[in-house]
């Protein structure tokens, strides 16, 4: 086994040296316990110093590794090669973002996105509570009601995956919106009202048309579809409410 | 150079510690401006990684004076004694803080946070997130981050060097890895929250970052750090890639058995174990419980003894969670279920998983005192770039986060109450910047020819200092390490950079991140090498015992002209007088 090798093709875009990304060939020797991750810090250690990637803990859990390989949004820290031998290993960076460099996306747009929807906990004037009373009681089912969406790692993997955001960047996209659903269902928020004019926006959850690839390529089981679909399901309830009850703070 | 940036405040680093600081200031000076300048995304930070909790007193069975002997004696007495009642007294209010920020703690069925036990610790007192409490950590505090408008993000910005001016900490310069840009920012007061150096070491727990990039800031604007020699050992990690199996699976009963199935802990005197199935295992302070420098050392002997399992990567003993069964497994541990599959390739609810000692954490730091305060007016520091010390020679489990809230917060603070009181930015400071980006030019990018790869000097790094400078040490394996590093040190300046681009240069960023791993490396070597005696997580063959006559002190290693010199400082006692450590009976 020592002496097999696997083939990568890996894309390179240096904005200094080049107008047009290429793909570049490296042979990596094969070891059944590595994964994609591992084989690019070969490249970069051992045969080419120019190539450039994010990646920190690899251990499933930074986030940062996330690339195309093969075409299927993957940690790459979490890709083993043996999943994939002998074929050739094709990394990109992740789709549907602007390339900064090789490997390294441009996640500015991701970044505004996660600040718009307002992930803290929001309270009512008057109604925050101090330090000195404690914690705040929630019972092992109201922290099941969230703890699924709160499990989100930032990796983007869902943007890459997602048909919508591929031709409509404004679109909030899952990990925004599965962010946001974390708050509104965490007992001690008392935002979701303002999270909703995002949220329920026409670029919030009704842009999703339900291909649900998001939460198929998700490491770890947020379920970012399912998060949206209770989204539009909450925003029909305010709909119907607001058409049927009388608006708060009226006087009827 | 591009303009002079300027911020009131400028915190380095964007994990849980600068997080916390930037929080701090925000809340409770919202006029002032402070920025975070962080060499990642914010949330890629390494205290992601953590997993087991946090220790905070909050439950009625436990008390502060616990708290604080427990970490007293966890530091075999090198622990500043103010600064850990300090500390235990501010950890309920920041953990609570985080739980009103919307961490999702784990629950008792009555809705209140749950406890678990940790290694070291006489009562339960570490409250947890299933098994990803760092992430879950880091997550609640970056998002609450983003709610504070007057905080100003350089993400993605490698800081390099302090700028001086008049005695006190001025600002600092920091590449744009987008642009390859140097920028110089101008503050009135500075905050290092850089994290620790694990990479120094072969085999870590610690993700790419941590190369010390802070202290080594730090360290070379003249401040000193403190108790270098003292690096912590995990005693349970996946042999391989040295990922982390968290102490909380030993917490909630976990136990670790040697070839033959045997408790061998109880053999290096941390008490004699108890059934499984006794409902009083696991047994607090005691066995699998005990402290993480003796379990780890203790590793090294049942090694000694042929009592490890040879493995293509290295002995290992067996961690034995399989009687937890699936369900407690998959609801307290998750985590260490999945990177057990992932990673090891095997399932612990019905199989061993193999585990050694792994380099975890470092003691030492930035010499800081309860403030955040450094020698240097105007910097400040705070985490695990810092020691303040409440870790002294061995940290306790579950300190560590805590740790970034309570001293996050008040490095801010100060860093806000410092910067307040000064004047107008100093804009002379450009000068320095020029000079740094004329050294990064030499030194690097402009450099033609160079024969040294970095991966062969950082490889030949981290086996000199596993070699010399692991668990256990003497003045020979000391020596031969520094030798060697001195040696490295001469071949750096040789260094081969392919790269020479400007946009995103992470072979210009990884050789900077070597060079700050040289130099961490030799303070950690030559601390250790002066510091006759065994204390905690530092033992010396030569010098097998504890020494208080001579060594109940602070290392304190200082940079000067290139070259360094250690001094010592008492260890402040108040109210725990130095005793045997014991663990298990």
């Amino acid at each position: 086994m020592a002496n097999n090798t696997m083939s990568f093709e890996v894309f390179r875009y240096r904005p200094e040296q080049e107008d047009e990304p290429t793909f570049q060939q490296y042979d990596v020797p094969y070891n059944s316990d590595w994964v994609v991750l591992d084989a690019l810090n070969h490249i970069k250690d051992e045969i080419d110093g120019t190539l450039s990637f994010r990646w920190s803990c690899r251990m499933g859990v930074c986030g940062s590794c996330g690339m195309m390989v093969n075409g299927v949004p993957k940690l790459t820290c979490a890709a083993f090669l043996k999943d994939y031998y002998p074929n050739t290993i094709r990394v990109e960076p992740l789709a549907g973002f602007p390339v900064e460099r090789d490997l390294v996306i441009v996640m500015d747009d991701f970044i505004n996105k996660l600040k718009a929807i307002k992930p803290w906990i929001i309270r009512n004037q008057g109604e925050e509570r101090a330090i000195e009373e404690g914690e705040y009681r929630q019972s092992p089912a109201e922290l099941a009601q969230f703890k699924q969406y709160s499990m989100c790692i930032n990796c983007m993997l869902c943007y890459a995956a997602c048909p919508v955001y591929a031709k409509e960047q404004d679109f909030l996209g899952p990990a925004a919106i599965a962010l946001a659903q974390r708050y509104n269902m965490d007992s001690r928020d008392q935002g979701r009202d303002q999270r909703q004019e995002l949220v329920a926006a026409e670029k919030g959850v009704w842009e999703c048309t339900f291909v649900g690839e998001c939460s198929v390529v998700c490491p770890k089981h947020v379920d970012p579809a399912g998060a949206i679909q209770r989204g539009k399901a909450a925003s029909t309830v305010d709909w119907y409410k607001e058409l049927l009850l009388p608006r708060r703070g009226g006087t009827k | 150079m591009a303009d002079l940036l300027k911020h009131d405040v400028v915190i380095v680093g964007g994990g849980g510690a600068g997080l916390r600081a930037a929080i701090a200031i925000a809340e409770e000076s919202p006029e002032m401006d402070v920025a975070i300048v962080s060499k990642i995304y914010p949330m890629r930070s390494h205290t992601v990684a953590a997993e087991g909790g946090a220790a905070a007193v909050i439950k009625g069975n436990d008390s502060l004076e616990d708290h604080c002997d427990d970490t007293v004696g966890g530091s075999d007495w090198l622990a500043d004694q103010d600064a850990v009642e300090l500390f235990v007294n501010e950890a309920p209010g920041e953990m609570t803080r985080m739980e009103h920020w919307g961490c999702p703690w784990s629950r008792d069925p009555d809705g209140s946070v749950a406890v678990r036990p940790f290694g070291g610790m006489k009562i339960e007192r570490t409250w947890f997130a299933a098994d990803k409490t760092g992430f879950h950590m880091l997550h609640t505090l970056y998002q609450t981050s983003l709610k504070f408008d007057r905080i100003t993000w350089y993400d993605e910005w490698f800081a390099t060097r302090l700028l001086i001016d008049g005695g006190r900490c001025q600002g600092l310069t920091a590449i744009e890895l987008r642009s390859g840009q140097l920028r110089a920012i101008a503050a009135k007061a500075v905050a290092i929250c850089a994290g620790g150096a694990g990479r120094i070491f072969p085999f870590t727990t610690n993700g790419a970052v941590k190369t010390g990039d802070g202290m080594v800031m730090a360290y070379r604007a003249g401040v000193g750090l403190k108790d270098m020699e003292f690096i912590q050992y995990h005693p349970t990690g996946l042999p391989g890639t040295g990922i982390l199996i968290t102490e909380g699976a030993r917490g909630e009963g976990g136990i670790l058995v040697n070839k033959d199935g045997q408790r061998y802990l109880q053999d290096y005197d941390l008490g004699k174990p108890l059934d499984v199935n006794d409902p009083n295992h696991p047994v607090k302070k005691s066995m699998e419980l005990g402290p993480r420098d003796r379990l780890s050392q203790a590793f090294i002997q049942e090694q000694g003894k042929g009592g490890t399992i040879e493995t293509p990567y290295g002995h290992v003993v067996y961690l034995d969670i399989r009687h937890l069964g699936e369900k407690k497994i998959d609801k307290k541990i998750p985590f260490v279920r999945e990177l057990s599959k992932n990673y090891a390739g095997i399932d612990p609810v019905d199989e061993l998983i193999p585990v050694r000692p792994v380099v975890h954490y470092m003691m030492g730091g930035i010499d800081t005192d309860i403030h955040g305060t450094t020698v240097l007016p105007g910097l400040y520091a705070a985490g695990e770039t810092a020691c303040v010390s409440i870790n002294g020679a061995n940290r306790l489990g579950s300190n560590s986060l805590t740790e970034l809230l309570v001293f996050g917060a008040r490095a801010g603070r100060n860093a806000a109450a410092f910067a307040k009181n000064q004047g107008s930015h100093c804009t002379t400071i450009e000068k320095q910047a020029d000079d740094e980006e004329r050294r990064i030019a030499d030194n690097f990018l402009d450099k033609d020819g160079g024969t040294e790869r970095i991966a062969a000097l950082r490889r030949e790094m981290n086996e000199t200092m596993e070699a010399g400078a692991g668990i256990y040490r003497t003045e020979e394996s000391l020596k031969k390490t520094c030798e060697k590093l001195s040696e490295l040190r001469e071949r750096f300046a040789d260094i081969k950079i392919e790269d020479k681009s400007r946009t995103f240069n992470t072979e210009l960023l990884s050789a900077m991140e070597l060079d700050n791993m040289l130099t961490i490396a030799r303070a950690i070597a030559h601390s250790a090498l002066e510091r006759k005696e065994s204390r905690g997580s530092h033992q010396r063959t030569d010098f097998p015992d504890r020494n208080d006559d001579d060594y109940l002190k602070h290392s304190i290693v200082c940079y000067e002209d290139g070259a360094h010199r250690i001094e010592y400082k008492n260890v402040v006692i108040t109210r725990w007088p130095p005793k045997e450590r014991v663990y298990g009976r």
